[in-house]
């Protein structure tokens, strides 16, 4: 019978909660790596035992944590992040040049292909590459040196590289985004890099038309129609038929189009899931009421999703990694919230129920569908 | 034989309990002993210090001897206390909360 796996990383810890198909019970074990930060931590496509965590500290930095278990055990991997060449210099929040710190690994993004190979995207913006299983990384400078990094500029969470999104199609393509720099592409396996953001617009930068500077939230694609994107910006819910060659507005309806995790069914590349947020300085569900909103329709016409989660007194978040779905027939929907509940929904969204409901504050949620 | 203490979560990051013990050739100093501690635990690599400057990590102290040694030369020599093995190196990370 088939098995899901939940990868849950918070702000003290990293939780794995397992349960089989039906999804009605489930086991929680951790924390592991009591009192760290888990940004992130995902599985290999290849091997769904070999997952990859980030852990990092305050006090003691980053550390790349690897388990070739399924996340029973772990052993530290490599986490020497050095900038190739000359760091240079981002703007700071004030205008003023900045040099290009390392300060954590926000996003995993295993390998389609192979389990030893991941990428990371980092703060400050870069995007790193290991074909060693994280023991050795090396950045893929072409992004930072795009000759628009002098004026990528930090969003509130500082400038992080928070999204990788492999093309299943072609191994060349690569998919990220940066707070507050906007979305990227290569065709050529990272060497160049090119900005995909025309058509966005954001009121918070001077020309709204702009190559560069949108605050991008998280990117959605799902693995059967690679060119369809979709984009949970600072405020706008966007679409892009093209691989981000262009993109439209696809918020429609949605009572607040502001939010962070955005993700695709499994089974319907048209229907998608977000969380609307009520602003970028409340962020918590409007009136209160956690509602997922769904479309159908691949944008533009959306439900409340509302059974099961609180309509009343919520003032949580969900973080932009804090979204997943698995693959089982009746699509599994899951969403963690900055108040450490776990949400799950077993029919595609229609229903939902906490797995958990008090872990620390969950900053991501990934999911595995064993066999 | 140097021994330092570690803050728990590098004890647990290393796989250790208590104190660690590392021989450590030639004078004692910083340098010396963080070398040895990285070598024998390269997981902490970076914990401690930057990987590329040596820099110790702000939010850390290095305590021996009643004495906060964090802003000595890495190079200086450790009171004789620590080089002869009598008083552990305190590795202490900054106390912080509500």
């Amino acid at each position: 019978m088939s098995k899901v796996r939940l990868l849950v990383g918070t702000r003290k810890g990293a939780f794995v909660l397992t349960s089989d198909g039906k999804r009605e019970n489930w086991d929680v074990s951790g924390p592991h790596f009591a009192g760290w930060e888990i940004y992130h931590l995902k599985g290999s496509p290849v091997d769904p035992n070999r997952l990859y965590a980030s852990q990092s500290s305050g006090w003691f930095g980053q550390v790349i944590q690897r388990s070739n278990n399924g996340g029973v055990t772990w052993e530290p991997a490599g986490n020497k992040f050095v900038y190739d060449g000359v760091a240079g210099t981002h703007q700071w929040y004030d205008g003023t040049p900045h040099p290009w710190e390392f300060k954590r690994v926000w996003h995993l993004e295993p390998s389609l292909s192979d389990a030893d190979e991941v990428y990371a995207g980092v703060e400050d913006a870069a995007l790193f590459r290991s074909a060693d299983g994280g023991q050795n990384w090396e950045e893929l400078s072409g992004l930072r040196k795009h000759g628009s990094g002098p004026h990528w500029q930090p969003g509130a969470g500082g400038m992080c590289l928070h999204t990788v999104i492999l093309d299943p199609s072609d191994p060349k393509r690569i998919f990220i985004a940066i707070s507050a720099a906007g979305a990227f592409r290569t065709d050529d396996g990272g060497k160049s890099w090119k900005p995909i953001n025309k058509g966005l617009r954001s009121a918070q930068i001077p020309d709204q038309d702009a190559e560069v500077g949108h605050c991008v939230h998280h990117i959605a694609m799902h693995p059967s129609r690679p060119d369809v994107l979709f984009m949970q910006k600072h405020w706008d819910v966007m679409r892009s038929d093209n691989a981000g060659d262009s993109w439209q507005e696809v918020s429609g309806n949605l009572p607040t189009d502001f939010g962070f995790a955005i993700d695709v069914h499994a089974h319907e590349p048209e229907t998608i899931f977000v969380v609307p947020i009520k602003s970028d300085s409340e962020h918590y569900p409007l009136d209160g009421k956690l509602r997922v909103y769904r479309s159908k329709s691949g944008g533009n016409e959306w439900e409340a999703l509302t059974k099961g989660l609180p309509q009343k007194d919520c003032y949580v978040n969900v973080l932009r990694d804090a979204m997943a779905v698995d693959t089982l027939d009746t699509c599994g929907v899951y969403f963690g919230t900055t108040g450490g509940q776990v949400y799950g929904s077993s029919d595609g969204g229609d229903s939902w129920a906490p797995i958990v409901r008090d872990l620390p504050g969950v900053l991501s949620v990934e999911v595995q569908t064993l066999a | 034989m140097i021994r330092v203490e570690l803050p728990a979560h590098l004890r647990t990051l290393a796989g250790v309990k208590g104190e660690v013990t590392l021989d450590v050739a030639g004078q004692v100093t910083l340098r010396a002993v963080l070398d040895a501690l990285e070598e024998k635990y390269p997981m902490l690599q970076g914990t401690i210090r930057d990987h590329v400057t040596l820099k110790r990590r702000a939010f850390l102290r290095f305590f021996a001897c009643e004495e906060d040694l964090s802003h000595e030369s890495p190079d200086a020599l450790l009171p004789d206390a620590v080089a002869s093995g009598k008083d552990p190196l305190l590795v202490i990370g900054a106390v912080a909360g509500g």
